[in-house]
């Protein structure tokens, strides 16, 4: 009898130092879960939120005479001046047209980059994607090359192409297609192929990751129930690369809507777009809060247009 | 119920006969037996160059009438799923054609063929809806709207997957997907319906269920289904007609029947069903047929046996169910041992030590009480019907 209450004590007492064992354990899981998050957890921190936490109160504050913002009263005129101006004369408030043509310039110019490389990705991306293993990983690491060079240089040689007296005029006048070289430069073709060109394999990259998984059957299914090849293009493979497509578009989207060196270079100033707004900003008017209040609109912009983006997504696979 | 489907072809004819007619205003292409379908000319695929040929197809020639379920039968890499293919139009053939009602078609690409496909693996597209799916063909043939609508309902209550035409694909399971597969490519009505294996990733009971289910689906639709399949006993189950393929050759093409009794040579007979082999010498023969000598002595007159030269050695091959156990007397062909007895419930298994013809296996109904009796190590005569054996061509 006394063995046996013996051994439910010691069960019990097993049993509540097996709790407490546990509970110590699980604390240790969630220290060490932190401990191993802290690395990335500090470079958000302090490489990304706290840079923008500072462009958020410069973009509040009042310009200095040279640079800088004047500390530290909060004033919302960079925010106001987004979207109005003051008339020089009367103090009154109108519409700042010139910043809604510049932001509208940008996104179609942006949109436009974004078509091209899907278009030019697109096929790209499934000719890779049909290719045998070996020559998909050769053909991958030919698509990312360009990244290996500055992006300067390689805007230079995109130069080197357009110019009056560069490749492609010399070509197409030996060719005897035209007498006089074409006017390439310092045009909107010349900004939208050069950010096409730059941000390329961010198409490619997701478009093949999605093609590459695409069920080749379900084309064949295709073809047998009598869809032509365009068909089969419209209705089967668009549909089911589309993560393909959304993801790549963002990808080329938004570096593009705010990029500065390529559309400074190729355009050569001739065209005012966001980037180049935002550093003129910057560095010519020396207006900082009004180059914070443009930069964080711009990133206002873009996520509402991937939220609106997300929320019709969700909505669609919930319908 | 087996038999009555494919043992008696009156019977399945008729059958057929009624459900046509009895559907005749939906199943406007409703066709006559007996004309060809689909016919393979000296069809040859290689694929490969130099010393990595491989021969898929050998010379194969075959004609599948209308309204015909036909089934390739054969292992795996004997060139039965790419002669589907090529009817498809998925696979060129190398030399050789493909006539589909009278038509070349051999270089027509797939969509240009009234032909469709029920795949291996459903190949369902999975961004659509059920409905969707069963649509896909009828909207890319541009068929009015109200045209595909009515259709898609009739396909869907044809294979009983009302409740479930707004589902997405992967919200159906195996045996429904299996079924849209069908209605989806039965919607456009082919001339030829192809099933790639379709039943192979079923469970067993729905397997049963689905090869009854293909079977009513070819009687109600009208349409020539060509089936390719390894299971030998699907293929006896469902099937007008079987072409058993070995090797890239079609062996032997035949009606469930002919093919089970009748077997063309041993490769044949060994694939379809369970089979004894007996050598035996053929000793004389005439226009009745030849007799034979068994190893044992005994003499067998046999009225099939028509072999090139007299006084050769044949094989012959029995059926186990063909074969009788019975008390040892003069009336038996062969004396054997029982070695082992397996109980199938419906029937039992005897392995038995055959003297002067190695293993026999032989299968009796449990109807006789003689699995009561019957024990391993007994000394047991056998009796063999004469029409029950059949004379191997090799």
């Amino acid at each position: 009898m006394a063995a046996t209450s013996d051994t439910v004590t010691d069960a019990l007492a097993d049993n509540g130092r097996a709790q407490v064992a546990a509970r110590k354990a699980a604390s240790r899981t969630v220290w060490t879960r932190w401990l191993m998050l802290s690395p990335a957890l500090i470079t958000i921190l302090v490489c990304g939120l706290a840079p923008l936490f500072i462009i958020l109160a410069y973009s509040l504050m009042k310009p200095g005479d040279y640079a800088g913002v004047i500390c530290c009263k909060i004033v919302p005129d960079a925010w106001i001046n987004l979207f109005f101006e003051q008339d020089m004369f009367s103090d009154a408030m109108a519409p700042n047209y010139a910043y809604y043509i510049i932001f509208a310039r940008s996104i179609l110019m942006a949109l436009f980059t974004t078509a091209l490389a899907l278009g030019v990705g697109f096929p790209t991306a499934y000719f890779i994607a049909t290719r045998s293993p070996k020559l998909r990983n050769l053909m991958l690491f030919l698509i990312t090359i360009p990244f290996w060079t500055n992006l300067l240089i390689r805007t230079y040689s995109i130069i080197m192409v357009l110019q009056d007296q560069g490749v492609l005029n010399k070509i197409l006048m030996k060719l005897g297609i035209i007498d006089q070289p074409l006017q390439l430069m310092y045009t909107n073709i010349a900004i939208s192929y050069g950010l096409s060109y730059a941000y390329l394999p961010y198409m490619v990259l997701p478009l093949y990751a999605s093609m590459e998984k695409l069920d080749f059957r379900l084309i064949e299914a295709g073809y047998d129930l009598y869809a032509t090849r365009f068909q089969v293009l419209r209705r089967l493979i668009i549909p089911l690369v589309k993560p393909g497509i959304v993801a790549g578009s963002i990808l080329v989207f938004i570096p593009a809507i705010g990029d500065y060196v390529i559309t400074t270079q190729l355009g050569g100033g001739t065209t005012m777009m966001f980037g180049s707004l935002i550093s003129q900003q910057f560095l010519t008017a020396r207006n900082w809060p009004q180059g914070s209040a443009l930069s964080l609109g711009l990133m206002a912009l873009v996520m509402i247009a991937l939220l609106i983006y997300a929320k019709k997504a969700v909505g669609r696979a919930e319908s | 119920m087996r038999r009555t489907i494919v043992g008696v072809p009156a019977l399945a004819y008729a059958e057929k006969k009624f459900t046509n007619f009895k559907s005749s205003d939906f199943w406007q292409g409703a066709k006559v037996a007996g004309a060809t379908a689909i016919e393979a000319r000296n069809v040859i695929k290689t694929f490969g160059t130099g010393s990595e040929a491989f021969r898929a197809l050998d010379n194969v020639s075959v004609t599948i009438r209308q309204n015909e379920f036909f089934t390739l039968l054969g292992p795996s890499g004997c060139g039965k799923t790419t002669l589907l293919r090529m009817i498809a139009g998925f696979e060129l053939p190398t030399s050789g054609d493909i006539l589909l009602d009278g038509q070349p078609v051999a270089h027509l690409p797939p969509f240009k063929r009234q032909v469709n496909t029920v795949f291996q693996s459903y190949a369902l597209f999975p961004h659509l809806t059920v409905a969707e799916n069963i649509a896909f063909g009828l909207e890319m043939l541009g068929r009015p709207k109200s045209e595909i609508e009515s259709q898609v309902t009739k396909m869907l209550k044809l294979v009983q997957m009302e409740p479930m035409r707004n589902r997405k694909t992967n919200q159906i399971s195996g045996g429904q997907q299996q079924r849209v597969a069908l209605a989806r490519a039965l919607a456009p009505h082919p001339k030829v319906l192809l099933l790639d294996e379709p039943l192979s990733a079923l469970d067993l009971k729905l397997r049963k269920g689905m090869q009854i289910e293909l079977k009513r689906l070819q009687m109600e639709t009208g349409i020539t289904f060509i089936f390719v399949t390894h299971d030998q006993e699907e293929a006896l189950t469902m099937s007008d007609r079987i072409a058993v393929m070995s090797k890239g050759k079609i062996l032997q093409v035949g009606s469930p029947t002919e093919i089970y009794e009748h077997p063309a040579d041993r490769f044949v007979a060994h694939f379809i069903g369970e089979t004894n082999f007996i050598e035996a010498d053929l000793v004389e023969q005439n226009g009745d047929g030849g007799r034979l000598r068994l190893a044992s002595g005994a003499e067998i007159f046999h009225p099939h046996a028509n072999h090139p030269t007299t006084g050769q050695k044949v094989s012959m091959v029995v059926r186990p169910e063909r074969i009788e156990l019975a008390p040892l007397d003069e009336s038996c062909q062969f004396a054997g041992t029982v070695r082992n007895i397996v109980y199938f419930g419906t029937d039992t298994t005897y392995h038995l030590d055959v003297e002067n013809a190695g293993e026999m296996t032989v299968r009796m109904q449990n109807r006789w009480g003689h699995q009561s009796v019957l024990q391993i190590g007994d000394r047991v005569g056998l009796k063999v019907e004469s029409d029950a054996l059949q004379v191997l061509r090799d």
